[in-house]
Formats: structure tokens, C-alpha cells, sequence
């Protein structure tokens, strides 16, 4: 089953700037799993050394935090959109304090 | 609660024929007192429609100085303020807009040690800051004062917005347990921003301030808004509150303000300084060895609109997330001098290189910006 995946703006380097990708999967993790082997580039920044999501790295199956589903296990549906959300501390103002 | 003068009167005359505000939420929002933490893209637009929509206090922490680049975005600065320590050129934009309002200036840094006095006489708090620490501290403290944090947070073409530890609502822990580790993700120095971004985010955490000051409609709690100019789209996610926060769950266990730069893992600055001096090169000294026909491999590590602007002579581009793979195009054999803009996505290099055996690799100290400065004012500046 294709599921569409929402592409924030740092990772677009590594889905050759598409905003919205699709994968094929029956959970999260499969569909995650799908979308690293179409988009390789995206593992370092998506997964840690042991493979799980980065911590700072949201994912969300539609409108719902998948931490508070199932984690990797969730099942998706047809029709339901993956977001992937990073922490983003920018406030357009001057570079690290130093 | 404060009166109206004839003045203010006339001035708010929209708000005060809208049953939703009339005159008790007017003199509400004159009593009402609104940090914004940061004065910069995010703190422009939100501290001048605060003062515009009568927010009577508001109180602006900044320890920076007008810069020509932060311009395009940060509206409360002008051509002439460069230079200007940017509480005071803030002050004196608000007080233009609004001479009513009480502007208090908070210059300095905010820490462990000072966030919890000066966002103690406040009723909510904006979060329009640019680093992680900062982000960590000013929800831990708005948490332990039980005070709402009006959150936004930018980056090239996209905003998030929220607002964090009002009533039973979550906290930004909640949201983001811990921060990413340093180098993981770009500030927007290094990744840049769309300039009038922050001018969307900004006006819904100002909208959010006057809404919670009022008492109005319904807050962005619990829900996290994000924004994409570049679709033209807003989508919304549900942020729930984590029982076993740190901060706010059911058995917190950070229950003072902590060491942010520690939690952050950002080392500190004496420790930067010292790991860098020996595999740095100054610009004039690198400028003399290129002089004297030294064979120096001039490695470019910004991103390839950066090396359109300008670059030194002769260098090279490879991207920093690029490095990896193009290694193979460096002899570890010669002479390397790495830069970037400012020398720290170089110094990330330099680290990389050595960790790898390369051992006569330099960082250029500042980067081409110091270049520019100190050694060839044919560079621009960016």
C-alpha cells in the first residue's frame, strides 16, 4: 500500500526537493523503511546508529504523534499522510550566542 | 485596571466596537505584561503589533547588536539603527508606533540564573528566540512560574507555532524531549531564511498573546501549527501532554533551571576556543603564505549559493553534508585551509579531517567574513 509522506524543508536535499514523497508499507516502520531505500541520503539524517528515529524528528500519521499510537508498529490505511517533523530552534535573529 | 485616556480611546476605536474586546478588554490588554524573549525576526513583528494593539508592558530581552544582514527580516531595526544595541533601536520603534506603551529593556543574555527574575513580573511570555538552550530554558522557566509561552520557530521557507505550558496544555518537552545534537540541524546563519517568514509566525504568537490577554476564542494548545510558504499551506498536528515530562509530567524531575549549554551538548566557549586555536590559520596569515606562493589547497565547505556570492581565489567547493563523499578529491599530503562563513561548519570539517588522518589541515579562523575584514575587502560581505 503507497502512503504520501510530507517532507519538511532540510531533509527536501534528499528527496531531490520534493516537498511530498510516497512508500510502500503496512506500519510506519515499514513505510519509513521504504521511503530510506527510495531516498538512501535520508537514513543519517533520519535514523540513529540503531536505527530508530532521531529523537528531535517527530513523525506524525496524520494529525497524531505516532509515539502516542503504536510507535514503528502503528498500521497505516490507504489514504493516510506521514509528516515528519523536526525541532527547529530558528528565530530569524543572530547566530549562536558566543 | 487601567483606565482609557481620549487619546487611547480614539487610537483603539476598532478594538473597542468589537463586542469580543470594547473597553474592559482594552484596559485588559493596558494591564496586560508580555515578554518577548529575542527581538529579531520573530521578535520584530510580534513586539510591534503587541505595542500597536496596546499591550501596556512589554519587555524585550536582547544582548545583540544591529547587524546590515539581519535587515531583511527584522522590521524593528531600520538602515540607520546598524550598530545599535538592539533593545535600544526596539525601544525606539515602539515608542514611535505607541508612545503608551511601558517598553522594559532586559539587555543581557538570558540564563539559569536570570530567566526566572526577569520573566517573574510577566504574564505571558514569547518565544522568539534562535538557539535550542534558549528554547529549553525559556519553557523549563515558564513551566516552573506557570506562566504560557506564545512558541514560534522558523527556518528557510517553513514555521512552526504553538503555545506551551498554559493550563493542563503540554510543554515544549512534550513536544521535543530532547534537542538534536550540535551540527544536526543548520541555524537559519547557516541554512538561511525567507525574510518575511517570521513575519507570519511572529504575528500568530503576537495573535496568540492578545487572545490569551483577552481571554478570547480558542488557544493553540496542545496543537502545533505548521506553515509552508513555499505549498502556501498550514497543517495542524496534536501535541499531547507526556506524563513523564521532566518538566511538567506527573513526577517531574528537573525542578530548578538546569546548565541549557550542558543539556544542549554545546561546548562551551573557552572550550571551542581552545580545541580550535591549534588547527586554526588567522586570514593574514594565510593571506601572507598564499603571497609568498606556498602550495595551500583552499577548501570551501559553505553551500553552493554562499560560494556564488563570493569566495577566495582558487578555492574549491565542497559542500559540508557533502564531505563524505568528496574526500577523495583531497591529498592529505598538502597544505588544506578550510573556511566557511564564520569558521564553525569549517571547524566541523577540520574535526571530521583530522578524526580521518588528515594532519595538515587548518581552519581559517572567522571564515571568509573574517577574510573579508582583515584581508580582502574585494569580498563582499553577507
Amino acid at each position: 500500500m503507497s502512503v504520501k509522506i510530507l517532507i519538511p524543508t532540510p531533509l527536501r536535499a534528499y528527496t531531490e526537493n520534493q516537498a511530498a514523497v510516497e512508500a510502500e508499507g503496512e506500519t510506519v516502520s515499514a513505510v519509513l523503511d521504504d521511503l530510506i531505500r527510495r531516498h538512501d541520503r535520508l537514513s543519517r539524517h533520519l535514523l540513529d546508529e540503531s536505527g530508530a528515529v532521531r529523537s528531535f524528528v517527530n513523525v506524525y500519521l496524520n494529525q497524531e504523534d505516532v509515539r502516542h499510537l503504536g510507535n514503528g508498529a502503528t498500521a497505516v490505511r490507504p489514504g493516510d499522510i506521514l509528516t515528519i517533523v523536526p525541532s527547529v530552534a530558528g528565530g530569524g535573529g543572530a547566530p549562536w550566542p558566543s | 485596571m487601567a483606565q482609557l485616556t481620549r487619546e487611547e480611546i480614539l487610537r483603539y476605536s476598532r478594538h473597542l466596537i468589537m463586542p469580543e474586546v470594547g473597553l474592559k478588554g482594552q484596559e485588559r490588554l493596558k494591564d496586560a505584561k508580555v515578554l518577548c524573549v529575542g527581538t529579531g525576526g520573530l521578535g520584530s513583528p510580534l513586539a510591534m503589533y503587541l505595542a500597536a494593539a496596546g499591550v501596556g508592558t512589554i519587555g524585550l530581552v536582547d544582548f545583540d547588536v544591529v547587524d546590515e544582514s539581519n535587515l531583511q527580516r527584522q522590521i524593528l531595526h531600520g538602515t540607520g539603527d546598524v550598530g545599535k544595541r538592539k533593545v535600544e533601536s526596539a525601544r525606539e520603534t515602539l515608542a514611535d508606533v505607541n508612545p503608551n506603551v511601558n517598553v522594559v529593556l532586559h539587555e543581557e543574555r538570558l540564563t539559569s540564573e536570570n530567566a526566572l527574575r526577569i520573566l517573574e513580573p510577566y504574564d505571558v511570555v514569547a518565544d522568539g528566540t534562535d538557539n535550542f538552550p534558549t528554547r529549553y530554558l525559556v519553557n523549563d522557566a515558564c513551566v516552573m512560574l506557570g506562566k504560557p509561552n506564545a512558541y514560534g520557530s522558523i527556518f528557510r521557507f517553513e514555521g512552526q507555532a504553538s503555545v506551551f505550558a498554559h493550563g493542563d496544555g503540554p510543554c515544549y518537552r512534550c513536544l521535543y524531549p530532547e534537542p538534536p545534537p550540535p551540527g544536526m540541524v543548520p541555524s537559519c546563519a547557516e541554512g538561511g531564511v525567507l525574510g518575511i517568514l517570521p513575519g507570519v509566525i511572529g504575528v500568530i504568537q503576537a495573535t496568540e498573546v492578545v487572545k490569551l490577554a483577552l481571554g478570547i476564542g480558542e488557544p493553540l494548545v496542545g496543537r502545533l501549527l505548521l506553515y509552508d510558504a513555499l505549498e502556501m499551506q498550514f497543517r495542524e498536528m496534536k501535541i499531547r501532554r507526556d506524563p513523564a515530562c521532566p518538566v511538567c509530567g506527573e513526577s517531574p524531575t528537573v525542578k530548578e533551571l538546569i546548565d541549557y549549554d550542558q543539556f544542549c551538548g554545546v561546548p562551551d566557549l573557552e572550550e571551542r576556543q581552545r580545541v580550535d586555536a591549534e588547527w586554526e590559520i588567522e586570514p593574514t596569515e594565510l593571506r601572507a603564505r598564499l603571497d609568498n606562493g606556498n602550495d595551500v589547497y583552499l577548501l570551501d565547505v559553505r553551500n553552493p549559493d554562499e560560494f556564488a556570492i563570493c569566495r577566495i581565489d582558487g578555492a574549491k567547493l565542497i559542500p559540508l553534508p557533502q564531505l563524505l563523499e568528496g574526500m577523495h578529491q583531497l591529498d592529505s599530503a598538502r597544505d588544506i585551509a578550510v573556511y566557511c562563513h564564520s569558521g564553525i561548519r569549517s571547524a566541523q570539517a577540520v574535526n571530521f579531517l583530522r578524526s580521518i588522518g588528515f594532519r595538515r589541515v587548518k581552519n581559517l579562523r572567522g571564515g571568509i567574513d573574517a577574510w573579508s575584514r582583515e584581508v580582502d575587502s574585494s569580498v563582499p560581505r553577507y
